[in-house]
């Protein structure tokens, strides 16, 4: 039997990152992780900050570092406004570790007041979801 | 002949001068506004999904409370974003947009409207003048990231939300033609409400939401209003590269001009020279023969 497949596109407000068939989608939603397949009933979800996983056809597996965004489901067509998206193999994996160090000694500082916690709270999980997806890329 | 073959010489050589800075200009504008132009239709897909998805949300968001759907209680007043580029040589790109806002702001409380300008020129303008500029930009570049929008966006849905202005506008100027731009003048704030028109489709989708339309709604509209912001800056930097396009073009025609019509006196001025010492020559010759 064949797949059942849907179309999936990743749009950013620059460009269309994406675009492709794909049997499934593993996205970051806002509450949690959801995986969607084929023929999946009209949604809406928010993104969270997070690791997108696509299937495609042909059994290749793409990853992609989102932040924030939305996650359309509509006639069996995923449509991904992200706020910015990644490829694995466009994420410099040394700089991403980098940066994923800094924000984690910024945080683990408790006697510095004078960062905002919230957003350097928000930055190692956007330099978590990078170094994840570029470490991930590299494996596969 | 009153002009010296020297003294036209000379400004036939800076003529030409000023006819190759302006036609690199031009040059240079045409590359820019291929790039503008490029970033617009590359930002098109993102728009239409967006204006889409906030289509397919707000019907079920109800009479959801939203802060950029409606002003601010108690809220009066104007604010005006101008968009102006920051760089002269480009026509009457910036004069016309800066006289379409004027008349706009002289009409709708002069001083007492708030400004918001974005682009050198414009705030330049505005302030000196003593009208109410409570912040300023510089116009985004051809090659400026995306992030850069944010502060300005920000910026904008600022003023409304704190209550200091009960509408935004916003000046821009639409590209119409790389040889034509047309300044504009429009409502940003409060959003008029999308897709709200009699609700009709409303049970061709059951759509999930996650979280629920109201509060997804929310996360929405920010978005959408940056990429809006977007939209109008990058529009404006298209009309300003065409407007410079299209100047430079005319200043290069006219520098050809006026090269040939100097040349035409230079000629001129040269022969009447060769004129002068012939009969000089020949009536010397005559007088020594007639002796």
């Amino acid at each position: 039997m064949a797949e059942a497949v849907f179309h999936i596109e990743v749009v950013t407000p620059e460009k269309v990152v994406y675009s492709s068939e794909a049997t499934s989608v593993v996205a970051p939603g806002n509450l949690g992780s959801f995986g969607v397949l084929a023929h999946h009933l009209p949604m809406v979800v928010q993104l969270g900050v997070g690791k997108l996983e696509i299937r495609e056809t042909g059994g290749r597996e793409v990853l992609m570092a989102l932040q924030g965004g939305f996650f359309e489901v509509s006639e069996n067509r995923v449509i991904v406004l992200a706020d910015t998206a990644e490829r694995a193999d466009e994420i410099d994996v040394e700089r991403a570790k980098r940066a994923l160090e800094r924000a984690q000694n910024a945080l683990s500082d408790l006697d510095n007041h004078s960062i905002d916690r919230e957003r350097a709270r928000a930055a190692l999980a956007r330099a978590e979801a990078r170094y994840q997806v570029a470490s991930d890329g590299r494996n596969h | 002949m009153a002009v010296s073959l020297r003294d036209v010489r000379r400004k036939i050589r800076s003529v030409k001068n000023i006819q190759k800075i302006t036609s690199a200009m031009k040059m240079v504008a045409a590359a820019r506004l291929r790039k503008v132009q490029e970033r617009v239709t590359a930002g098109k897909p993102y728009a239409q999904k967006m204006l889409e998805l906030v289509e397919a949300v707000s019907p079920f968001a109800g009479e959801a409370e939203n802060e950029l759907l409606a002003s601010p209680e108690g809220a009066s007043g104007l604010c005006v974003a101008v968009i102006t580029g920051e760089k002269g040589l480009c026509g009457s790109y910036n004069n016309n947009l800066i006289r379409k806002a004027q008349t706009y702001i002289d009409v709708n409380g002069g001083r007492a409207v708030k400004l918001i300008t974005i682009g050198k020129k414009g705030t330049l303008y505005f302030s000196k003048r003593g009208y109410n500029v409570v912040n300023s930009f510089p116009q985004i570049g051809v090659n400026s990231p995306f992030g850069e929008v944010q502060a300005i966006a920000d910026s904008l849905t600022g003023v409304f939300t704190d209550g200091k202005a009960a509408e935004v506008h916003v000046a821009y100027t639409e590209f119409v033609t790389t040889m034509r731009q047309t300044p504009k003048l429009v409502k940003f704030l409060p959003i008029e409400p999308p897709g709200s028109d009699e609700d009709a489709d409303q049970d061709d989708k059951k759509y999930i939401f996650e979280p629920e339309a109201a509060e997804l709604l929310r996360a929405l509209l920010p978005k959408f209003v940056r990429n809006q912001v977007y939209k109008f800056l990058l529009e404006s930097l298209a009309s300003e590269q065409g407007a410079r396009m299209t100047a430079m073009s005319n200043a290069t025609s006219s520098a050809g001009d006026l090269i040939d019509e100097l040349s035409l006196s230079a000629n001129k001025a040269r022969q009447w020279n060769i004129t002068k010492e012939l009969l000089e020559v020949v009536s010397g010759a005559e007088a020594l023969a007639s002796k």
